[in-house]
């Protein structure tokens, strides 16, 4: 049998997609999206402006970064173009008592949780490994970026874990209930560490939702590499109910993710959602696509596009020029605050380097802290 | 000297320490020390919990955590799946959570499954967050040979966690060490690689219950000698208690030291006895190349050049894979091993 040129793995037999906007922006009803619908009837017209105003904030901000990667101004950029919609969704899907464990891609979620994400900035320019307190309320529980492959999903089943021994799974209290949203891409469902997730979540029916943003790439390898099944089938073996979705609707992201972060806080266990998206811009701005991209389906893909989409739905509802010119505008503001605050940035301290290793008093480093201090401080004495 | 035929213990280690029974010693195995240093941190802590694979109806495959889980609850002594990642991942997010778990790897062969998590994750976390959050997650790992057991169940694996910025690494020789220093290590705020030398895990010790805990990171003299200094952690302290046994007859007065702490090492004690005996043997079970004996070696011939009359001598395990059970006694080091070093390094 010839090696397929599909991206896809072997589809299944009829993959029930759950979609609410087509490419073209309108509303359809259809069987797999049914029970998902009335999460959408919550949603008022100031929430959908926020969606949208998130999805292009951020796309300018992602712009931002990859410009200011080019111009020197941080070692590497990692684009999240093309995933807006799979993530602002879910994010707002989420409550304020959520946890959210992210991979490193997840700008848009951490910008819709609160945090300042100058801080993506600051880690990817080496002035921080991580940059914002997940302690920190408003920081919206996101917690930091991981860049060892799938490592955090195990992470996210322990918090759950500990979230059910404090009690705050099951009570029927929507203020109390609460639950973990875990990002990760298709080429993690490979590392053994998400099977363990897995694994250690379901023997425990903990609180999770795992978020699969299938953006079809690892790097340069395609998503049939990783699986030879449709990527959402692959928790079901571990008996965690699973759902595929359009990811480039951000209805579609929305609803299914609220269904499942209920189902997951009223203590029906974990759950898995495959969202089927596309990475439009290059892995990091260290990558070559053009290397292995195939302009056809990365065209077929573009023009699934999910904020162009998301204005034809808002524009055939009644929005006008002057709300998107307002979004444009304040996007730009927002890209120009970064950069403005990028270029003062200054290196930390030489001395933090030791300052956090430990939480409690440890001789090594306070003697090679010193060290280092004195050394330092012997040639400004040679200068003077 | 030989632990297993002191008196036996007054009563089981189920009798937690503590309450009115004040000044008592018993007679106790380590695993007996460990389990009642488990228990007790249980008690005084709700947030602690144990987590491991078998530790909850069985005790684990030593029988360490027998009676806890009945005592304590299955969210408390939870028995895992069998994935070594997912215990310390796990633990990591708990941890995150304000849990304070305590891991058991089943055998030290079987702890590389987590390494990742442990050398990645748990050592990296609290750098990585600015010290936002602590990470106060122990990992017990029952260590060593002597027990005649099949691959992957008698190795050393000390030197990876000690190289490894972020985690500390100790190891007690005695159940007396055994069970203060497991509270220790988990009323620590950083990980704690707790290395657990199963030869001594079954010869009983005098375990004084209302008596006060040595800091976790001191290295301890526990014989005095002025000829030579010989150093060990875990199981080799014993050892090296039996060649200065030897010595001794021989006329060679040896100051032996217990390590306690591989990470961070307590090298005030080391160097005070080395400017006393101008000799050093550093002994171990694990193989010598890069080792954490190398790295004493390393320091004291740094820090006490001047005081050394002879070179700083390694008795490790050879570098080779551990052998088969048969071949054990020929790898480990022993009292004569340890001997042929002393006769070395008095030829000075």
């Amino acid at each position: 049998m010839a090696p397929s040129t599909s991206l896809d793995p072997m589809p299944a037999e009829s993959t029930p997609t759950v979609q609410f906007l087509t490419p073209e922006g309108e509303l359809v009803t259809s069987a797999p999206a049914e029970e998902y619908a009335p999460y959408l009837e919550r949603l008022t017209d100031d929430d959908l402006r926020a969606f949208y105003r998130h999805m292009a904030v951020v796309r300018r901000f992602d712009l931002e970064g990859a410009n200011l990667q080019r111009q020197g101004e941080m070692a590497l950029w990692v684009p999240s173009h093309g995933q807006e919609a799979a993530q602002v969704g879910s994010a707002f899907a989420a409550r304020t008592q959520d946890h959210i464990f992210p991979s490193y891609r997840e700008h848009a979620v951490g910008l819709v949780r609160g945090i300042d994400v100058l801080s993506i900035v600051e880690l990817l320019r080496g002035n921080t490994h991580g940059g914002w307190d997940p302690t920190d309320p408003t920081n919206g529980n996101f917690h930091g970026y991981c860049l060892v492959i799938g490592s955090h999903s195990l992470h996210a089943t322990g918090y759950a874990m500990g979230m059910q021994r404090d009690g705050v799974v099951g009570t029927g209290d929507p203020e109390v209930d609460a639950a973990v949203l875990c990002y990760f891409g298709d080429g993690a469902t490979s590392q053994g560490d998400v099977s363990e997730a897995f694994v250690f979540s379901a023997s425990s029916q903990t609180p999770n939702v795992f978020f699969l943003q299938n953006n079809h790439w690892a790097i340069s390898v395609p998503v049939r590499v990783q699986s030879r099944t449709p990527l959402y089938l692959r928790s079901r073996g571990f008996g965690i109910p699973s759902v595929q979705i359009d990811g480039n609707d951000v209805l579609a992201s929305y609803a299914v993710t609220a269904k499942h972060l209920d189902d997951a806080r009223s203590g029906k266990g974990p759950q898995f959602i495959e969202a089927l998206t596309y990475r439009v811009g290059a892995h990091t701005s260290s990558d070559d696509p053009t290397k292995y991209r195939d302009e056809d389906v990365h065209n077929l893909w573009v023009s699934r596009d999910p904020i162009t989409r998301f204005e034809k739905y808002l524009r055939a509802k009644g929005e006008g020029d002057a709300y998107f010119d307002e979004v444009r505008v304040e996007a730009d503001d927002f890209a120009a605050d970064i950069r403005r605050r990028t270029l003062v940035l200054e290196a930390p301290p030489i001395g933090t380097m030791f300052d956090h290793v430990y939480s409690e008093p440890h001789p090594v480093l306070a003697e090679q802290k010193l060290w280092l201090e004195r050394y330092e401080a012997s040639f400004e004495e040679e200068q003077a | 000297m030989s632990p297993t035929e002191s008196t036996p213990a007054v009563s089981s280690a189920t009798a937690a320490p503590g309450g009115a029974a004040a000044a008592r010693v018993e007679e106790l195995p380590m695993v007996k020390a460990l389990n009642a240093g488990l228990r007790q941190a249980l008690a005084d802590d709700p947030k602690v919990l144990l987590m491991g694979e078998d530790i909850g109806p069985l005790g684990g495959v030593f029988r360490v955590t027998e009676g806890l889980q009945a005592e304590f609850g299955r969210d408390r002594v939870v028995d895992t799946p069998l994935a070594e990642s997912g215990i310390i991942g796990t633990a990591i997010g708990l941890a995150l959570r304000g849990y304070r778990p305590v891991c058991e790897i089943q055998f030290d062969g079987f702890i590389y499954p987590g390494f990742d998590q442990i050398t990645s994750q748990l050592a990296k976390l609290t750098n990585r967050g600015g010290g936002a959050f602590s990470m106060p997650v122990v990992i017990r790992v029952p260590y060593g040979g002597h027990i005649g057991a099949v691959e992957h169940h008698q190795e050393s694996p000390e030197a990876y966690f000690a190289h490894t910025p972020g985690l500390r690494v100790v190891s007690p020789s005695t159940p007396n060490d055994a069970y203060w220093m497991i509270q220790e290590a988990i009323a620590s705020n950083d990980p704690v690689m707790f290395f657990e030398p199963k030869s001594r895990y079954w010869p009983k010790g005098p375990v004084d219950f209302a008596g006060t805990a040595a800091p976790l990171h001191a290295s301890r003299v526990v014989r005095t000698g002025t000829d030579v200094t010989v150093l060990a952690h875990g199981a080799m302290v014993a050892v090296l208690m039996q060649a200065a046994e030897i010595a001794a007859g021989e006329g060679v007065s040896v100051e032996v030291i217990d390590l306690r702490s591989l990470s961070p090492v307590d090298y005030g004690p080391i160097l005070e006895s080395v400017t006393k005996t101008g000799r050093l043997v550093v002994a171990q079970e694990a193989s010598g190349f890069v080792s954490v004996g190398s790295e004493i070696a390393a320091t004291v011939a740094e820090r006490a050049f001047y005081s050394l009359t002879a070179p700083v001598l390694r008795v490790s395990g050879f570098d080779t894979p551990f052998p088969p059970a048969k071949l054990e006694t020929k790898f480990l080091p022993d009292a004569d091993r340890v001997m042929e070093a002393i006769d070395r390094v008095m030829a000075y």
